[in-house]
């Protein structure tokens, strides 16, 4: 059996993205997941799975408690960091294509900029799956994420000759993209020149190589493909989706190839699965953590060959109006760091063919991939049914 | 806060881990061999990938390998690291197949290339901790 056409994503909601919500997250996420079961044309109760972003702030209980859920069914932790939302899609489309339950919600809130969690050094130490670099590489000074990610980028640097301003052409799209969005915390214009004047944060990333942190909520629903012809909008069908691990998942010195990722082992299933081509796709939501882990996932996703991405990103085809359009919301480098979430949000929206002044015309097929925790990548083609 | 702490993020070792930091206070750069088969393997951790053997020794590296990659850091994610700005952290190929991280002292960026030769050395960043440094070979 196979999950193709087993699930929908039937409805997508968000909060407003900031630098201070002033709410609680549990707030923020109510407020995201309510917007997602109104636009799924649903009654909150009729929400019977709940996928948590891990274990910290809003968990499955308190929607049985918001919602007044009278018999929740499945609840789950897809613990994958960045390549949770899109790892949860596989995890929600297994449920409802077993019959467990019909109406999965996946949402996330963060005050990731204001909150008293701490800025991303210190939040990374505290989850068991880092114990290692914990203990080996923090003491030395490997701490955030932009420190323990550049020596990959580095490495493709010197093995391909990709260039800082081949990186900068991503933050540049995926601002101009995020002016377009209305609901992103960048909204001045960029250049290739302001990249490469931003001061150097872990060579060779510069500060508009990194994402934000942002505070704000997001949440979709994944429903059977039975009860998603119940819903208010178009069914967006879900032809293929996979997850991939690295070698060595959470030890990037360790791995044997610095430039692979988690990904590229759950590319070809979800394309296989879902029967479509690379030339196939009108859009993809690309996690953007930082711009070299964009550019990386082009190579492992197909679109171009292993070290070819700075060439593919140059030519322009990942702008609006180009052969691959992507973060067409201004992602997590300029709209919010909703852990991807806002991915998935997008991508519903392009295939419906509500994404505003950044619509991609006849988008029809598309995809959304995450990256997390050091190398996770999850990967989710979607089709207008 | 623990035996190590001084203003710096510190290693909390297990038992899985304490011979490594044991060895560093001596000098010695330890690696885990698998008793049965003989691979070599790092971060420490119980179980041999190659057999599946539970059984290991520490063996003494050599202390030598070449750059696989790196970066420079000009931004301090810890404020113990803010007066050392910028510094240069490397991934090595230790000579015993395996890699391992840690700082480059005394050379200047220009010289950093994939390939280079490097060797270890051992700073007391405390009376209990030593911490691994590498430098130019
Ligand atoms: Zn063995």
């Amino acid at each position: 059996m196979s999950l193709k056409g087993k699930a929908a994503i039937t409805g997508v909601g968000d909060t407003r993205y900031s630098r201070q919500s002033g709410k609680s997250v549990t707030t923020l996420q109510m407020e995201a997941s309510l917007a997602a079961v109104r636009d799924a044309g649903l009654d909150p109760k009729d929400i019977d799975g709940i996928i948590a972003y891990g274990s910290m702030a809003v968990v499955a209980e308190d929607y049985i408690t918001n919602f007044g859920i009278a018999d929740l069914r499945f609840s789950a932790v897809t613990p994958l960091g960045g390549a949770s939302a899109v790892s949860s899609i596989q995890c929600a489309a297994a449920a409802v294509a077993a019959g467990i339950c019909n109406h999965v919600l996946i949402p996330i809130s963060r005050n990731g900029s204001s909150g008293a969690g701490g800025r991303i050094g210190s939040r990374v130490r505290e989850m068991p799956q880092f114990r290692l670099i914990g203990e080996f590489e923090m003491p030395l000074g490997a701490i955030a994420p932009a420190q323990l990610y550049a020596p990959m980028a580095r490495r493709h640097m010197e093995l391909y000759g990709t260039t800082s301003r081949q990186l900068a052409e991503i933050a540049v799209s995926t601002r101009h993209n995020a002016i377009l969005n209305g609901n992103a915390m960048m909204t001045k214009p960029l250049s290739i020149e302001d990249h490469q004047a931003s001061r150097m944060i872990s060579d060779p990333l510069r500060l508009y190589d990194c994402s934000l942190e942002s505070d704000g909520a997001c949440a979709f629903i994944v429903s059977s493909m039975e009860r998603a012809q119940d819903c208010a909008k178009p069914v967006i069908q879900v032809l293929g989706v996979a997850e991939g691990h690295p070698d060595s998942p959470s030890a990037i010195t360790q791995r044997p190839d610095l430039t692979r990722l988690g990904l590229a082992k759950a590319a070809p299933k979800a394309f296989a699965m879902a029967g479509v081509t690379h030339d196939d796709i009108d859009v993809a939501e690309v996690y953007d953590c930082f711009t070299y882990i964009v550019l990386c996932q082009l190579e492992d996703l197909g679109f171009c060959k292993k070290g070819e991405g700075g060439a593919f990103v140059q030519s322009g085809a990942i702008r609006l109006g180009g052969k691959l359009p992507i973060n067409t919301h201004g992602g997590l480098l300029s709209q919010a760091h909703m852990a991807g979430f806002n991915h998935v949000v997008e991508l519903a929206r392009q295939l419906r063919g509500e994404a505003g002044q950044a619509q991609v015309a006849d988008a029809r097929i598309g995809l959304v991939t995450g990256y997390g925790d050091m190398g996770d990548g999850s990967i989710a083609i979607c089709a207008r049914a | 806060m623990n035996a190590y702490d001084y203003g710096k993020p510190t290693p909390d070792p297990t038992a899985d881990t304490q011979a490594y930091w044991d060895g560093m206070k001596q000098g010695k750069l330890l690696l885990q061999t698998c008793s049965d088969c003989g691979t070599i393997r790092h971060y420490p951790r119980p179980v041999c990938p190659a057999c599946y053997s539970m059984e290991h020794r520490w063996t003494e590296a050599k202390g030598t390998g070449t750059v696989h990659s790196w970066t420079i850091s000009h931004h301090a994610f810890h404020p113990g690291f803010k007066g050392e700005l910028p510094y240069i952290l490397v991934t090595v190929d230790l000579a015993e197949g395996v890699r391992m991280q840690a700082q480059l002292k005394g050379a200047d960026a220009s010289v950093l290339k994939v390939g280079l030769p490097v060797r270890i050395a051992f700073e007391a960043a405390t009376k209990d901790l030593t911490l691994p440094v590498f430098v130019v070979a």
